[in-house]
């Protein structure tokens, strides 16, 4: 089966079994989004991917396209509310863009940028995250999580390794290691590993490699977040 | 007789009279002066009331983030720190050599840097001053003012400024806190366009600096006495020099001179800095107060920065700023001069030093290679240090196994200047403001004497763990309920009641 929909005016096709942000990137229709990952069964956690159906709030990446949804998404009522849970994002972690070489490539940043977030807004939490320097390819910094769990769902479903879960439970919901340690180094995490390319911000580091790719020619230097049809490969090409 | 002007013999009852914050400067400061019932100076002071801490939140980050944190402690020579920093560094990644591409194009960056921010500080900051009088009408005394009355002096500094910029940007990839330079080397090289786009302006821009240093000579030939002799305070001097004794702002080996010019030290590896410097915490200041181990406290401070580098120095390896390193020493009758003014004269000669050696590597080809980091045996600490716009830039890391930094010690520019700033301020207030009704004009004249040394007030505040400290629990009324306090020397005491 197969059949169209309108999003913000415009007609998009979709085959069965589509997700509304699936149809609508691939008609080169941008909805902003964080743990969204083409690769993987949604997640439904980041709410950034929110648009209305019918005058209802649904998240895009979970609800399945139908026939003659009418779909508003690029609105600016909707672009506030994303704004302000991209906000949230910033203060419940330490997102220090000046010093993160994930800056150009982060696709956090680049959606604050998309959505003209001018500053945080919100006070900042500053959680204690100490960063996990045990493994010899692989620096963890617990900073910069947003909770997306698209390294849980890799390690899990691409790596078969499930080194990694969230935790907590709420506000204290957090990233672990699976390891009896809690250290990376006692894992079989190793630099080929999908789970440490799929971060969307600056969790997973390359040791060593920090800063390599000039100002100018990083991922979101060339083109807005918006004009990739898939942002993700994008930076995981990186 | 200026060292009886730190501390007052008996401080309650006198007059206090304070700039603050300085104005025209980087960062923040103030100046507090203790005079008598006739107006005697008995007390000057130059506080830095600012305070950073990087050296603590560095530690237990990964290395390579180091050089694109630590540049932000400033906005004006941003480079200086990331290049200090990623010299330490390479010494970590076994870097024991760079590529000539890498060299070269931190080179380029370093001398953009020491360009657009010598032309900042004259030209924006410190012009004023010197064209229309140190206490000339306060409301036309800044750039602004220069634009409307010397219009061509101002369109230079600010296109001066820019052009240094634009060096900075193609070397760094933007203007200000870039990325350009990694442990190891640098992240790009130049294009034939940007090498095309730069070569456009730099011999005009070469012209201008030879300008800028005409017009220094000029004023100094104007009141020669008051050049000579405002705010002078004899000291010892260091700076860095290149293998054969000549200026050099990137690498080089430690060397201190007397106030006489007589050698204290040479070819001094600056991975023994420790060895050679100590530093002070005085409980007034954020800052602290360096001097050389082997002449104590008292003896032992110094000064860098232009003034220190070009009368330190063998010669100056482009011909123009040699010949004006020449007359200059010749002006002074061969012997150093520690006249604070002279600052400016020096620091315009390393304006068109920078602006030579930038044409100069803009025709090297070497600068477009593609050959651009270099790694070998790791080491857990580094030492870089680097001649910045102010003075000696010192950066010093130690990093553990898992790559993150354990320890962090940075000694800026300004703080080396310290004692420094504070004997010419005595200086000054003992000579223009004792026995006189306070003015603005006159206060000014404390002001100018700062801004002879550039300093940056921002970068200089890392007393972190020695800094003094008062802490008061007061309760909704006001009243004191419990107090303790840190001295200089880090003792932690409780108040008297």
């Amino acid at each position: 089966m197969s059949g169209r929909f309108t999003i913000d005016g415009k007609i998009v096709a979709f085959t069965e079994g589509q997700t509304i942000i699936q149809a609508a990137l691939a008609a080169g229709v941008y909805i902003p989004h964080l743990c969204y990952h083409p690769e993987f069964k949604p997640h439904g956690s980041c709410k950034l991917c929110t648009v209305k159906v019918d005058g209802r709030h649904t998240a895009s990446c979970t609800m399945l396209a139908q026939a003659d949804m009418v779909v508003e998404s690029n609105t600016p009522a909707l672009n506030d509310e994303r704004r302000t849970l991209t906000q949230m994002l910033f203060v419940e972690g330490n997102h220090f863009c000046p010093s993160c070489e994930k800056s150009g490539d982060c696709k956090l940043q680049a959606t604050a940028y998309e959505l003209g977030m001018m500053s945080a807004h919100y006070d900042h939490f500053f959680p204690k995250r100490p960063v996990d320097a045990s493994h010899p390819d692989v620096l963890l910094d617990f900073n910069r999580c947003i909770l997306c769990s698209l390294c849980v769902r890799a390690s899990r479903d691409v790596d078969r390794k499930n080194a990694f879960a969230l935790c907590g439970r709420g506000i204290h919901t957090h990233l672990i290691v699976n390891a009896k340690s809690g250290r990376l180094a006692d894992t079989d995490v190793t630099l080929q590993d999908k789970a440490v390319h799929v971060c969307p911000v600056g969790v997973f580091l390359r040791k060593d490699k920090g800063f390599n790719v000039p100002i100018g020619r990083r991922v979101f230097d060339l083109k807005p977040i918006s004009a990739y049809v898939d942002a993700s490969a994008a930076i995981e090409k990186e | 007789m200026s060292h009886q002007l730190e501390t007052a013999l008996h401080p309650s009852g006198l007059r206090r009279v304070a700039i603050d914050t300085v104005s025209r400067v980087e960062g923040h400061g103030k100046v507090t002066i203790l005079l008598d019932e006739r107006n005697q100076v008995q007390q000057v002071r130059l506080h830095i009331v600012e305070f950073r801490g990087f050296e603590r939140f560095i530690q237990g980050r990964p290395y390579w983030e180091v050089p694109v944190m630590v540049q932000r402690l400033c906005g004006i020579c941003p480079v200086s720190h990331h290049l200090a920093a990623s010299k330490a560094l390479d010494q970590v990644v076994g870097a024991t050599r760079l590529t000539p591409t890498a060299e070269k194009i931190r080179r380029l960056m370093h001398y953009g840097q020491i360009l657009q921010s010598h032309a900042l500080h004259f030209f924006y900051l410190c012009s004023p001053d010197l064209l229309f009088g140190f206490d000339s009408e306060v409301s036309r005394r800044n750039i602004v003012g220069i634009a409307a009355a010397h219009p061509e002096i101002a369109k230079r500094g600010v296109l001066l400024r820019k052009f240094g910029q634009e060096v900075i940007r193609v070397t760094a990839g933007k203007r200000i806190h870039g990325t350009g330079s990694v442990p190891g080397g640098v992240n790009k090289s130049v294009t034939l366009e940007e090498r095309e786009l730069l070569l456009a302006d730099i011999y005009q821009t070469v012209g201008w600096c030879r300008d800028a240093v005409r017009l220094i000579k000029e004023l100094h030939a104007q009141n020669p006495a008051l050049y000579k002799e405002f705010g002078v305070c004899r000291s010892n001097t260091m700076s860095l020099v290149g293998a054969e004794g000549e200026l050099d702002f990137y690498h080089g080996s430690l060397r201190a001179r007397d106030g006489n010019g007589g050698i204290l030290f040479d070819a001094v590896d600056y991975c023994d800095y420790a060895q050679y410097i100590q530093e002070e915490v005085k409980p007034w200041s954020y800052m602290k107060f360096p001097f050389f181990t082997a002449f104590g406290k008292r003896n032992g401070w110094y000064k860098v920065g232009p003034l220190a580098r070009v009368q330190n120095c063998d010669r100056i390896p482009t011909p123009l700023a040699e010949i004006e390193r020449r007359e200059f020493i010749d002006y002074c009758g061969g012997l150093p001069t520690h006249a604070p003014l002279a600052y400016h004269w020096a620091r315009m000669i390393e304006l068109l030093h920078a602006a030579e050696t930038i044409k100069d590597l803009l025709h090297d080809d070497d600068i477009l290679g593609d050959d651009l980091v270099r790694t070998g045996e790791r080491a857990t600490e580094g030492v870089g240090v680097i001649e910045a716009p102010r003075g000696t830039l010192i950066h010093h890391y130690r990093v553990d196994e898992d790559d993150l930094v354990t320890m962090c010690n940075l000694i800026v520019s300004t703080t080396h200047n310290n004692q420094a700033m504070n004997e010419a301020i005595r200086q000054v207030a003992r000579r223009y403001l004792d026995g006189c009704e306070i003015t603005e004009g006159l206060l000014n004249h404390i002001e100018v004497a700062i801004r002879c040394f550039d300093p940056c007030l921002s970068c200089a505040t890392h007393a972190l763990g020695q800094m003094p400290l008062a802490v008061e629990l007061v309760d909704a009324a006001g009243v004191r309920l419990h107090a303790l306090s840190r001295n200089g020397d880090g003792a932690v005491c409780q108040p008297c009641a």
